[in-house]
C-alpha cells in the first residue's frame, strides 16, 4: 500500500512537470514578442551579448510607431465590424434554417440539407475565385460589405443548430400548440431561447475564426485603411522586415484584444469551440 | 405518390420555406454556383483586362500536371500533414490525458495551451519567424548554434511543420477532453480491480473508446493541413531560397489566381486539390467503418 501511493505521488509529480514544460513551450513564442516588442531595434539584434530583457527600460515608442503608421484604431474597427456582422448573419440565418431543418416537416426536406452537408465536405479555396469575381463586378472591394461577404450564410452553423434544435424535448411544441400559437411564435417564443447555447458557441466559432482568416482580407480589402488586423499585418512585414521590434509591437497589438477577451470568457471560448468544432 | 397536405401540414411547410430560404440561397449563391464556376474557368484561359476568357480545354490542366513546382508543392503540403497531424493528435492526446485527471491547477493549463487558437495564424507567424532568425532569433542564440531553420531547404519544412504543431495541439486537446469525459468511469473502476495500472488502462480502455473523437480529429485536422497557407505566406519571403520546397498546393493557388492574375490556372489547380480531397475522405470513410469503435 506504502509504496503504491508513493508511486501515485511520483506520477502526479511527473505529469506536473511534463504539463509544466509544455505550457513554458506554449508561452515562449508570446514573452519573446511582447519582450522584443519593447527593445530597440540594436538591442533586439544583438548577438554578443544576447538580451533577454530590454536593457534601458522599457521602449513603449515601437507601438507608437506601429500605432500610427497603420491606423490600429481603423484596423481595429474593420475586424471588429467584420465579426460582428459575420457573427450576426450567421446566428440568425443558421437558427432559423437550424429549425427549420431540426423541427419542421416539408417537402424537399431532405435535398435542402444535402446542400449543407455538400458545402461542409468541400474545401473552402474552392469558392474564393467566384466570391471574389463578385464582389469586384459589384464594385465592392475594399469595403465592409467585402469582408462579410462570404460569412452571410453558414452551413455548419446551419448544421450546428440543427443538432441542438433536435435535442430539445418533442411535447414543448406540442403544448405551445394548443395554446393556439402558430409556428413563428413557436420559434421566436420558445424554440429559439432554448438553443441559446448553442448560439453562443456559434457565435464564438465564427468570431475567432472570422479574426484568424488572412487570404480573403488579403484579396478583397487590399487598401490598408479598409482591411482587418490580420492582412495588415501581411503588408508591415513587407514594410518593415528587418525592423524587428515595431513587427512584434504590431504582432502583440493584433492578438492581444482576442487574447484578453479570450482570458477572461475563457470558459465559453474553450467550450463554444469544442462543442461546435466537436461536430464539424 | 403525392399525399394531400392538411391545413396544419400546409402552414408548417410554408414556415419552413422562410426559414431555410435566406440559408440555401445564401448557399446557392455564395458556394454552389462558385463550385460550378470554378470547374468551369478551370478550362479558360483568363484574359487580358476588358477581354473575355478564352476556352482553352484542359490545356490548364495538363500545363499544371507537366510543371514539377505543382507536385512538389502538393508534396510539401504532404509532408506537412505528415508532421503537423501525427504530432499534434498524439501531444493533444496525451496533455488531454494529464488534464483530465481532476488535478489542482489544470484549468490554468488549459488556458495556456489553448491560447494559440485565438491568436490570428499572421501574427503567429511573424513571431516564430523571428524565432527562427538564423543570426538574431532566439532559439538559435539560446543554443548557440546557426542553424537555417526557414531558409535550408532540407529541413525548412519540418520548421513550418512545428508551428503548425504549435497552433494546433491545443484545440485538439481540447476535443479530446470533451471526449474523455464522455468515457464512463465504471470502465476504469473494473479495471482497477482487475488490476490493471495506469498505461494498461490508457492502452485497452481510453485508446479503443476514444477512437470516434480521434478519428474525427484527425480527417478534419488533415483536410486543414492540405489547405495550409496562411503559415507558408507569413514565414515565407518570396526571395527564401527553400521557398519551392515548402510551399503548398493553396500557397501557389493564391499565387497564380491573385498575384499573377492567372484565374485560369488558379482554378484548375483547386478543383485539383478539391478531387484529392475527395479521395482521401473516402479512403478514411472506408477506415473508419473498418476500425473506430461504436458501441
Amino acid at each position: 500500500m506504502d509504496s503504491y501511493e508513493k508511486k501515485q505521488r511520483l506520477n502526479k509529480i511527473l505529469i506536473y512537470v511534463i504539463l509544466t514544460i509544455m505550457a513554458f513551450i506554449m508561452l515562449v513564442p508570446f514573452a519573446w514578442m511582447i519582450l522584443t516588442a519593447l527593445k530597440t531595434n540594436q538591442e533586439a539584434i544583438s548577438v554578443n551579448p544576447f538580451y533577454i530583457f530590454p536593457q534601458n527600460g522599457w521602449h513603449w515608442s515601437n507601438f507608437a510607431t506601429v500605432w500610427k503608421s497603420y491606423n490600429f484604431i481603423t484596423l481595429y474597427k474593420n475586424t471588429l465590424l467584420m465579426i460582428f456582422f459575420r457573427v450576426v448573419c450567421a446566428c440568425l440565418t443558421a437558427t432559423m434554417a437550424g429549425y427549420a431543418f431540426g423541427r419542421l416537416n416539408f417537402p424537399g426536406k431532405k435535398a435542402l440539407f444535402s446542400l449543407v452537408l455538400i458545402q461542409m465536405m468541400v474545401p473552402a479555396q474552392i469558392f474564393i475565385i467566384p466570391q471574389y469575381l463578385m464582389i469586384s463586378k459589384l464594385g465592392m472591394l475594399n469595403t465592409q460589405f467585402g469582408l462579410v461577404f462570404p460569412g452571410i450564410v453558414t452551413a455548419f452553423g446551419t448544421y450546428l443548430l440543427k443538432t441542438g434544435y433536435e435535442g430539445l424535448p418533442k411535447d414543448l411544441e406540442e403544448a405551445a400548440g394548443i395554446d393556439g400559437c402558430h409556428t413563428g411564435q413557436k420559434f421566436l417564443r420558445i424554440m429559439m431561447p432554448l438553443t441559446r447555447s448553442s448560439m453562443v458557441s456559434l457565435g464564438i466559432f465564427t468570431a475567432v475564426f472570422a479574426f484568424k482568416d488572412l487570404m480573403w482580407p488579403m484579396i478583397v480589402c487590399t487598401k490598408a485603411e479598409t482591411t482587418t488586423l490580420s492582412a495588415a499585418l501581411a503588408k508591415m512585414q513587407g514594410q518593415y522586415s528587418s525592423d524587428y521590434p515595431a513587427m512584434m509591437a504590431a504582432a502583440t497589438l493584433a492578438v492581444l484584444p482576442m487574447v484578453v477577451i479570450y482570458v477572461i470568457f475563457q470558459k465559453q471560448f474553450v467550450e463554444g469551440i469544442a462543442t461546435s468544432g466537436g461536430k464539424l | 405518390m403525392k399525399r394531400k397536405m392538411s391545413k396544419a401540414q400546409k402552414d408548417e411547410a410554408k414556415w419552413a420555406y422562410l426559414f431555410v430560404t435566406p440559408t440555401i440561397l445564401g448557399l446557392l449563391i455564395l458556394n454552389f454556383y462558385p463550385i460550378f464556376n470554378t470547374i468551369y474557368q478551370s478550362f479558360f484561359k483568363t484574359g487580358d483586362f476588358g477581354r473575355g476568357n478564352i476556352f482553352n480545354g484542359v490545356a490548364n490542366y495538363t500545363k499544371l500536371m507537366s510543371d514539377g513546382a505543382i507536385w512538389q508543392a502538393f508534396w510539401n503540403t504532404i509532408k506537412y500533414a505528415i508532421i503537423e497531424v501525427p504530432f499534434g493528435v498524439v501531444i493533444a492526446l496525451i496533455l488531454a490525458v494529464f488534464l483530465n485527471k481532476k488535478l489542482a491547477g489544470t484549468s490554468v493549463y488549459r488556458t495556456i495551451f489553448f491560447l494559440p487558437m485565438v491568436c490570428a495564424p499572421a501574427a503567429v507567424a511573424m513571431v516564430w519567424k523571428w524565432l527562427y532568425n538564423t543570426q538574431f532569433g532566439l532559439i538559435n542564440n539560446i543554443f548557440h548554434t546557426k542553424i537555417e531553420w526557414i531558409s535550408n531547404p532540407s529541413i525548412a519544412w519540418i520548421s513550418i511543420g512545428i508551428i503548425g504543431v504549435w497552433s494546433i495541439i491545443g484545440y485538439n486537446m481540447v476535443l479530446f477532453i470533451s471526449g474523455l469525459q464522455e468515457i464512463p468511469g465504471d470502465y476504469y473502476e473494473a479495471a482497477m480491480i482487475d488490476g490493471a495500472t495506469g498505461i494498461k488502462q490508457f492502452f485497452y480502455i481510453t485508446i479503443p473508446l476514444l477512437s470516434p473523437t480521434t478519428f474525427f480529429i484527425v480527417q478534419t485536422r488533415l483536410i486543414g493541413a492540405l489547405t495550409v497557407f496562411d503559415l507558408m505566406f507569413m514565414v515565407m519571403d518570396k526571395t527564401n531560397r527553400a521557398l519551392n520546397k515548402v510551399q503548398s498546393v493553396v500557397y501557389l493557388f493564391y499565387q497564380y489566381s491573385f498575384t499573377n492574375g492567372d484565374k485560369g490556372t488558379g482554378a484548375a489547380l483547386v478543383v485539383m486539390l478539391l478531387i484529392f480531397i475527395m479521395i482521401l475522405t473516402v479512403i478514411l470513410q472506408q477506415i473508419e467503418k473498418k476500425y473506430v469503435y461504436h458501441n
